[in-house]
């Protein structure tokens, strides 16, 4: 029993230990993106862990137990928000026993509620597919949403880690600065595209069609979150004939049929966009991202 | 060359300059004519422009003026204005069924030959069509410090009352992965007690939650969790609480009547594979449990059962998802394994009784398992199989082996030695994670000698807020 007991009071002091070696603000995000920006302000002074991966479609993502077990020791949740995780971060920072990441308490930031929201629905009703009450919330792919968002992060990380609040403003100042740089040359590269036709796949790629002033010309997926048939498809390519598309753009974890076969038969290229860091071997950070992107992009409109 | 000739030429040439001069003229005024008007036109073209330029700017300001508007209608919109702004979340899960069963249900009820009938709704539903439980699920942050949860069941039947099948509060962050749940709720022992009815794979629960907790396990109590705060998944939980529901009985005494510990594990292998497993004991002591049996004679026979019982789960999941997007293409692997020890006193009301009290020494060591895989093997379309098993390891019922006690093991026919199995096939198809409709043919082995074919046509949605499920 004694053995037992001093084991036991050995395993808590190693836990303690192993919690205090961890001092570094640990931050959970949901999405890659959002990894990849805290990591560009937190720079040495963060443990940043990303709950999903490029390929993962982020609306359907199991509330794992690992994710669960990564929650428990955050500091900070950085989500997409807009309702874009709502079928799994509940449950994990539900059960994660962490009241600091808990909605409302400073731990927890959303990136949607830092931006201007497009594609709020004017009716909510799930007939029209899977429609988010906020607003579309794929924002960080309007590279502009990104300083926002990365203001406002900085701000939020300064604030709970007060002793390397100098040093997020810091990595902050030089990484806007270098974002700002890339930002003008890729409005510059893809200058040309203004005004051209696109089509999409998923309702995705709002905020980058916004952002280039590309024409949106079609959706192919009949309602946001619903494959389309091979008929609805047909109809598409006759609806399209008439202004057809420079290209159709689908992030790298959307399915790759109703963009293939939309393009096949509308003799359309498909853009398959990296949409996130680490959806393409190029896409490393959030600049060689959207360098990737834009590559892709002019490559399929030539 | 002839004179009257040379004078036509003249004359020719004559009425000919003139005119050569006149076109030249008119020429000259055409074109003064032209610069005149693309001087007024380009004047008028400027004016239009520039009345265009400040008509545009007007309407970018009202463009302006408007998304001004828009944004602060929004805003308006979004702050809370009423109470109903507090509303809690509502989701409602609507269920209903048309089924084939082979045997007459009527007259064979429902029974898993071997086992002690657990009490809950374990029998197949109804012959044709049917609705299931509906389920209304109301759920918010009561304030910072907790969260209220209620699920109510509404039975199909006329007149039957609604059940509250859960309904606790729950703190909301009591810090170091620590989390306590009070009220009355899902046992988080094993693997799929936690789920709700909606959210398994098959159409219903494995033959081992049916007969060892009456398809769930919940009850009255507390329920305390930690989580340990490391990489790996380790939780670990204690419940206590009112024993209320099979396998143990209200005791009508203060304090706890009945716990349960469980510990949980759980990671991911690479980006494609998760798992977590499980290991949970339950601990009770029953009084007067009763259960309806009939005697050799064919009467009706109420007995009961005091004593102590225990049950062992082991469980395991392991899932499948290339590079992690189960909207694709995904596998899951479950099983569970329960095991259960009962020792105690049994009572029993047949006539042929010839004891005083007619009770007996009893005790049962038994067990059971299942084990699933459901591969969804295109977006919305999955198949499941899914094998059962439950076996008596030993049983001994004094009152049928004493001789003196008149009775034989014929007097408890729900008793008999039997090795129940259930083999499950189902296919669904999900258009969104709000709907489900599946087909599920079952051989169900359950009663001695009497296996039943089942085919279910079962449809399951949810309606209202998007509810979160657990791994």
């Amino acid at each position: 029993m004694k053995t037992l007991f001093r084991s036991f009071a050995a395993l808590c002091l190693l836990l303690a230990w192993h919690a205090s070696a961890l001092a570094a603000l640990n931050i959970f995000a949901t999405l890659p993106e959002w990894a990849a920006l805290a990591q560009e302000i937190g720079g040495d002074k963060v443990k940043v862990f990303a709950a999903t991966q490029a390929l993962q479609d982020p609306h359907h993502v199991e509330a794992r137990p690992s994710l669960i077990a990564r929650a428990r020791n955050a500091d900070l949740v950085v989500a997409g928000g807009a309702d874009l995780e709502v079928g799994w971060l509940p449950v994990i920072l539900r059960e994660s026993g962490n009241s600091r990441i808990q909605p409302g308490s400073p731990g927890y930031f959303e990136a949607a509620s830092q931006v201007q929201m497009l594609e709020i629905p004017g009716r909510l009703d799930r007939a029209d597919g899977d429609v988010h009450a906020q607003g579309n919330p794929h924002v960080h792919t309007d590279p502009r949403n990104i300083i926002k968002v990365g203001e406002a992060l900085t701000k939020r990380m300064a604030e709970l880690a007060p002793a390397d609040a100098a040093a997020f403003q810091a990595n902050w100042r030089a990484f806007s600065e270098k974002w700002r740089t890339a930002l003008t040359r890729w409005e510059k590269s893809l200058a040309s595209l203004k005004g051209q036709p696109v089509a999409v796949q998923h309702k995705n790629f709002t905020y980058l069609v916004a952002w280039l002033g590309l024409k949106e010309v079609a959706t192919l997926e009949p309602k946001p979150g619903v494959e389309p048939s091979a008929a609805y498809l047909g109809k598409l390519v006759s609806q399209t004939a008439s202004q057809k598309p420079r290209l159709v753009m689908r992030a790298a974890y959307d399915s790759p049929r109703p963009a293939e076969w939309f393009g096949n038969e509308a003799k359309v290229a498909v853009a398959v966009l990296p949409y996130t860091v680490g959806g393409s071997e190029q896409a490393k950070d959030l600049i060689s991202l959207f360098d990737d992107t834009a590559e892709r992009l002019l490559k399929s409109a030539k | 060359m002839n004179p009257f000739r040379l004078t036509l030429a003249a004359l020719a040439l004559a009425a000919a300059f003139p005119a050569a001069q006149a076109a030249d003229n008119d020429l000259k005024a055409l074109r003064e004519e032209i610069a005149r008007m693309r001087e007024s036109y380009e004047k008028r073209i400027d004016k239009l422009e520039q009345r265009l330029a400040l008509a545009e700017n007007t309407a970018g300001k009202a463009e302006t003026t408007a998304s001004q508007a828009e944004a602060a209608a929004r805003a308006a919109s979004q702050r809370p204005s009423s109470e109903n702004a507090f509303n809690p979340g509502i989701s409602l899960i609507l269920s209903g069924m048309a089924t084939k069963l082979k045997v007459d249900p009527n007259a064979n009820p429902y029974r898993i030959t071997g086992f002690v009938p657990s009490m809950g709704e374990v029998a197949p539903p109804p012959r044709s069509f049917s609705i299931g439980e509906s389920e209304l699920v109301v759920a918010a942050n009561v304030d910072h410090t907790f969260r209220g949860y209620m699920a109510l069941a509404l039975p199909p039947e006329e007149g039957a009352a609604p059940q509250v099948e859960e309904g606790y509060i729950q703190t909301l962050g009591l810090d170091n992965g620590l989390s306590l749940k009070a009220g009355r709720f899902l046992s988080g022992l094993g693997y799929m007690n936690e789920q709700h009815a909606h959210a398994w794979d098959f159409s219903d629960a494995p033959l081992a939650y049916k007969a060892f907790f009456g398809n769930q396990l919940r009850g009255d109590g507390v329920q305390l969790k930690w989580l340990a705060p490391t990489e790996t998944f380790l939780e670990f939980g204690v419940e206590a609480g009112r024993g209320g529901a099979f396998p143990s009985t209200d005791r009508n005494k203060n304090g706890f009547q009945t716990g349960t510990l469980f510990a949980h594990v759980g990671g991911d292998v690479g980006i494609s594979h998760s798992w977590r497993a499980g290991l949970s004991f339950m601990r009770t002591a029953p009084k007067d449990r009763e259960y309806a049996d009939v005697d050799a004679a064919g009467t009706a026979t109420a007995n009961r059962f005091s004593g102590r019982s225990k049950t062992w789960v082991a469980d395991a999941v392991w899932k499948w998802a290339p590079s992690g997007n189960s909207s694709e293409r995904n596998l899951k692997l479950q099983g569970e394994y329960f095991r259960r020890t009962e020792s105690g006193t049994l009572w029993t009301d047949a006539a042929a009784c010839l004891l005083p009290g007619c009770q007996g020494d009893f005790s049962s060591r038994q067990s059971g398992w299942y084990g699933q895989a459901v591969y969804q093997f295109m977006p919305h379309w999955r198949v499941g199989y899914r094998y059962d098993r439950l076996s008596t390891a030993s049983l001994t019922n004094g009152l049928a082996t004493n001789p003196a006690s008149g009775l034989t093991a014929a007097d408890f026919p729900v008793l008999a030695d039997h090795k129940p199995k259930r083999n499950s096939l189902m296919v669904d198809w999900s258009p969104s994670e709000f709907s489900r409709l599946r087909f599920q043919v079952a051989r169900d082995e359950s009663r001695l000698g009497l296996p039943d074919n089942q085919i279910w046509l079962h449809y399951i949605v949810s309606l209202g807020s998007h509810g979160a499920h657990k791994f």
